[in-house]
């Protein structure tokens, strides 16, 4: 049995949205109830459209927000527990946007150098070393130490980003939508080097990511969520072939195809995204449902796991 | 690009780019020009001052300046109806409404830059706290507040600053303000939390070198709204008190001879229309200068 990395139970953030000065303030829940286990080596793709929590869940595993109730556990300890430079030696983010991501004041040098910096384990000649190590591994030639961010390319700036979260040799790393803001030509790049690397340095990865194209080349978990729940977690070739959620069959309907004569395909989502504020009772999914039946509207569905692919729908649900 | 002289070819265009910036506009030109030339002049009073400035010679009142018939070399400028030299006192003002500008934008900027800076990356309670303070403060009328105050503790060159001070940061802290909220979305800002920075530093190394821009364009047209309102205060008898030789007191002891003698009002009129001229368009042309969308 694999070494357990982040071991997540019953997590739940909310938001606190005031809806004006006499109309009271309401509870949003952007992460309700997620339970996720992620084991060394592992490359865990959270999938889902704009606003169904993935973000908020990557926060909350980087602990830059605390949950509201249910215990995240990193490498067995509470991540609440771990002191802020350990979690930081431990687990480091790569953001969406190479270009929001750098300080435009710094130079490259300095930026990837920060973590050590914070960490003050380094004196300045093993910092710069350490700093042009890791820029040779993430593939940026040395001169660009003294440049700054406006200098580099896109995927240039997105490397920087990388050798920074690698610096200090981080077990876990949580990528944000790594490739969704480069070109197709350079996403390629990226995804091969976030390959290599975490052969190289033995990384677990945790991917959020909308295009399954990405999801399927790099991934060897998916786990789909939906309006801050996870409604199935899978191995990646498993979820492929044999999706059994409607929604992850939706989803993966929903891929166009490079011919632009079969049109664009239709996901049977119909209805719009639900207002997370106020979702819908029962399954979560149903309003959208193909596969929706009566009690789908009043009943929440318990998931079943069986093996390794879970999956929360009443379809499956032994009691129906 | 040789992959030897990169670095300082990327360096060397850097700096360059920066300097065509600043010689090609031309205000920041003229405006660096006279501000210099005031800071200079401030600086070496006591050298260039023809006389001194509080020696009063009650045989020569009013003496008119160089280019009337009645004027002379002795006193390039004249001299006020205590016969005091003109010029002399003009150069020494010059000290004192800089040293007011800058004083009182100092005070106003600490103030302004520490809320603005608080509420924008805090955001939430802290937020809500300055707005409100903010809000209390443009509520007042600066000079109504100056002049009570000053009526109550006396005027002095010291009060003076410390009341522009005290009454300016509001500036200071709305765009303090506005362009922290907008820097601390970056997600520089989160990967720097991310990495176990420390507030303090997250302050410091990511969100103030991004906002200092700002923060001199504001200092420089509150340095110029402190000279005026000092004037406006001198003026009214309630900002610096005689016999000082401050731009606005001199405006304000010369306004009963205006009609005859109207240089007495014109000389310190102009030498403080182009000081603040000069420094506004230098905090116009630094923001054109570091304006993004100016940038390569």
């Amino acid at each position: 049995m694999a070494e357990l990395m982040i071991d997540a139970k019953d997590v739940t953030r909310n938001f606190t949205i005031s809806r004006g000065m006499f109309r009271g303030k309401q509870q949003l829940k952007a992460v309700n109830g997620v339970d996720l286990t992620v084991e060394r080596g592992e490359v865990l793709a959270l999938v889902g459209e704009s606003g169904c929590g993935k973000t908020t869940l990557a926060k909350v595993l980087l602990g830059l927000l605390p949950q509201t109730s249910g215990t995240v556990e990193l490498c067995g300890q509470p991540i609440n527990d771990v002191p802020r430079l350990a979690l930081a030696r431990t687990i480091q983010p790569i953001f969406q946007d190479p270009y929001s991501s750098l300080n435009p004041r710094k130079t490259i040098g300095s930026i990837i150098a920060l973590p050590m910096k914070v960490q003050g384990i380094a004196d300045q000649d093993s910092m710069r070393r350490r700093v042009e190590e890791t820029m040779d591994l993430v593939g940026l030639p040395p001169r660009l130490y003294d440049a700054f961010p406006n200098q580099l390319s896109g995927g240039q700036r997105q490397r920087v980003a990388i050798a920074r979260a690698l610096v200090n040799r981080p077990q876990i790393v949580v990528c944000d939508e790594p490739t969704s803001a480069l070109d197709v030509s350079v996403q390629s790049q990226i995804l091969n080097l976030l390959n290599d690397l975490r052969n190289e340095l033995n990384l677990t990865y945790i991917i959020i990511s909308h295009n399954l194209a990405v999801v399927e080349h790099i991934a060897t978990r998916v786990a789909v969520m939906y309006l801050g729940r996870i409604v199935e977690i899978a191995d990646t070739d498993t979820l492929f072939k044999d999706p059994q959620h409607p929604y992850t069959r939706a989803l993966l309907d929903s891929v166009l195809t490079p011919d632009p004569n079969m049109g664009i395909p239709n996901n049977q989502l119909g209805a719009s995204y639900p207002n997370p504020i106020d979702p819908p009772t029962g399954c979560s999914f149903h309003p959208r449902c193909v596969n929706a039946m009566p009690h789908c509207a009043t009943v929440a569905p318990n998931g079943k796991a069986d093996g390794g692919h879970y999956v929360e729908c009443h379809l499956y649900d032994d009691a129906s | 690009m040789s992959e030897i002289n990169g670095k300082t070819l990327e360096s060397q265009t850097k700096s360059s780019v920066f300097r065509r910036r600043v010689f090609g506009h031309q205000g920041v030109m003229i405006g660096a020009a006279i501000v210099l030339a005031a800071v200079l002049i401030a600086l070496s009073a006591p050298l260039i001052a023809p006389h001194d400035p509080y020696y009063q010679d009650l045989l020569n009142r009013l003496v008119p300046p160089v280019w009337d018939s009645r004027g002379s070399w002795e006193h390039i400028l004249g001299t006020d109806h205590l016969g005091r030299d003109y010029l002399s006192r003009l150069i020494y003002g010059a000290r004192i409404s800089l040293l007011i500008g800058v004083g009182a934008a100092l005070i106003s900027g600490l103030i302004g830059t520490v809320l603005g800076v608080a509420a924008g990356y805090f955001g939430g309670r802290v937020d809500m706290v300055v707005t409100f303070m903010i809000t209390v403060r443009l509520s007042m009328p600066v000079v109504l507040v100056a002049l009570a105050v000053v009526a109550i503790v006396g005027g002095s060159l010291q009060v003076v600053i410390m009341v522009l001070g005290f009454l300016l940061w509001d500036r200071f802290a709305v765009v303090m303000r506005s362009s922290t909220l907008q820097i601390r979305s970056m997600d520089y800002v989160a990967a720097a939390q991310a990495v176990g920075c420390s507030t303090t530093r997250i302050l410091t190394t990511e969100i103030m070198p991004n906002v200092v821009n700002n923060l001199i364009v504001i200092a420089t047209l509150e340095i110029a709204h402190a000279i005026i309102l000092e004037a406006a205060l001198s003026f009214l008898g309630l900002g610096v008190q005689p016999p000082l030789p401050s731009w606005g007191l001199m405006v304000s002891e010369g306004k009963d001879m205006m009609l005859f003698e109207p240089w007495l009002i014109t000389i310190p009129g102009v030498a403080l229309f182009l000081l603040v001229l000069a420094i506004n368009l230098l905090g116009d042309g630094a923001r054109d200068i570091t304006a993004p969308e100016n940038r390569n």
